[in-house]
């Protein structure tokens, strides 16, 4: 019995390695070196609920049927997102980070993964807060474009509201959260002033390369999903986007500590992973 | 059983119940317990690991939360934090996402129990404790699925039974014994296991 499974372990292995594959020749989405058992689990996930009868099956479809391409992009992308994520996350950003970002003449942010754009917003309304709105150039990227599109619309469930409004609340925010949206029976929109100086693109981590020198880069829960090869490879990115001096902000559970990179950092706020490029030694 | 069998991970599930079992099953354990423990306790996203601290007063293994890629080792205990799911790679490190929840939970006792399967095939041991739903029964039937042994606290004993009745009745588990009795058991396994 035990070997059956092994065997059947192994089998869909190959399979999945072989969609994943094909997913990168046909359309460059590049998924070879995420987590295995993360892309693994997305993909049996869709399997599973798409009545075919083998794994492979998938990638005849992958190939030929761009709407399931679309669905699958989504599946492997987790676009999970909130705005005020981590409440002390952006309390530390206000108190520690925004003093230094306002003693330049002009500011530069890049959300690299920025899902539906809700830690952009987040973004914009503190900067707004802190009267550092209007100096600032915002980029938000994400390689989804469905997702980019979404940020881009600003436009999120209601019923999200207060879930929002506490974690608002909670980093110090400084006014009342609900004067930067207008509401109607479902949904919230979020104030066109807020994007007025924000650029949405698509922009893959994994094959696209450096596009502008940014003051801070905000990258959070993306590299997770990533193995150790590609972590290293996406923080070089942000090493060559950032000036020295610049700001590194990562999810509260990614770690420069084992990257080939850590010594061009130094931790600036060690607790939510904030770190700071180091001046050339 | 064969005798020589050697266990290189345990992965626990709890739940409702679980703070107390698994202070129960960690003081146990006998000194120099070589096997790491994996545990996934449903926690309520915005808690402090409070959990690790009071776990880590017992002294019998190091407990820590369990960081992304890192690699379990014998004298540990690794708690998923809160609000993330966490899976073990094929080369035996952690991974953690924030997918969407499994079973109503973040962490999912299924996620950790089916990554780990594959993973660490019948060199695995999955327990199941108390908790009032039935996340970890499909996670524990795969680990029984690849060879690897499986425990489940006797719901009579259970704070809360219908967690490890529904593992019970998902798939014929190896073990079904009273709280105070699976350390003992454990211990049992590691006296075969050549000293570390
Ligand atoms: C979990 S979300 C994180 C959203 C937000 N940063 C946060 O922390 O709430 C991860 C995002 O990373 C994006 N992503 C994954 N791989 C990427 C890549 N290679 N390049 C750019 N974005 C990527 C996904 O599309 C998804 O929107």
């Amino acid at each position: 019995m035990k070997k059956i499974q092994e065997e059947q372990l192994e089998n869909q292995d190959i399979e999945i390695r072989l969609l994943v594959e094909g997913l990168y020749q046909k359309y460059g989405y590049d998924f070879r070196n995420y987590s295995q058992a993360h892309v693994k689990r997305r993909i049996l996930n869709r399997f599973n609920l798409s009545g075919m009868k083998h794994i492979s099956d998938m990638i005849h479809e992958s190939i030929y049927n761009h709407k399931f391409v679309d669905q699958l992009l989504m599946d492997l992308s987790i676009t999970v997102t909130e705005m005020f994520r981590d409440p002390t996350f952006y309390k530390a950003l206000r108190e520690e980070v925004m003093p230094v970002l306002r003693t330049y003449p002009s500011i530069k942010i890049w959300h690299a993964g920025c899902a539906s754009g809700e830690e952009v917003y987040s973004m914009a309304i503190m900067l707004k807060e802190e009267g550092l709105y209007g100096k600032t150039q915002i980029y938000a990227t994400d390689f989804n474009p469905v997702i980019i599109k979404q940020a881009k619309d600003g436009i999120y469930p209601i019923g999200r509201m207060k879930e929002f409004t506490m974690n608002y609340q909670k980093s110090g925010g400084k006014g009342s959260f609900s004067d930067y949206y207008t509401a109607n029976y479902e949904s919230a929109k979020l104030l066109d002033v807020l994007k007025k100086n924000i650029v949405f693109a698509t922009h893959n981590l994994v094959t696209d390369s450096v596009f502008a020198e940014v003051n801070l880069v905000v990258c959070r829960n993306v590299l997770i999903y990533f193995d150790r090869e590609l972590q290293d490879k996406v923080i070089r990115l942000f090493v060559d986007s950032l000036p020295s001096g610049g700001i590194l902000c990562l999810g509260s559970k990614e770690n420069l500590q084992f990257s080939d990179h850590y010594t061009k950092f130094n931790p600036l706020i060690p607790k939510e992973r904030i770190y700071i490029k180091k001046y050339q030694l | 059983m064969s005798q020589k069998k050697r266990y290189e991970a345990i992965v626990i599930g709890s739940s409702a119940g679980g703070l107390n079992a698994l202070k129960v099953l960690l003081h146990g354990l006998s000194e120099g317990f070589n096997i790491p423990l994996i545990i996934v306790q449903h926690i309520s996203a915005d808690s402090e690991n409070y959990l690790i601290q009071i776990l880590n007063d017992i002294r019998k293994l190091q407990v820590k939360e369990a960081d992304e890629k890192e690699q379990p080792m014998p004298g540990m205990a690794y708690l998923a934090p809160p609000n993330y799911h966490l899976l073990l790679e094929p080369d035996r490190t952690f991974t953690l996402t924030i997918d969407e929840r499994v079973n109503y939970a973040r962490p999912s006792i299924d996620v950790l129990f089916e990554t780990a399967a594959e993973a660490y095939k019948d060199k695995l041991i999955g327990i199941i404790l108390t908790g009032a739903n039935n996340d970890g029964s499909k996670g524990l039937k795969k680990i029984k699925d690849f060879g690897g042994l499986t425990i489940v606290q006797d719901p009579e004993t259970a704070e809360v039974a219908s967690m490890p009745r529904a593992a019970i009745l998902t798939s014929a588990v190896d073990q079904i014994i009273p709280l105070e009795e699976i350390a003992p058991f454990l211990n049992s396994l590691t006296d075969m296991n050549p000293k570390s």
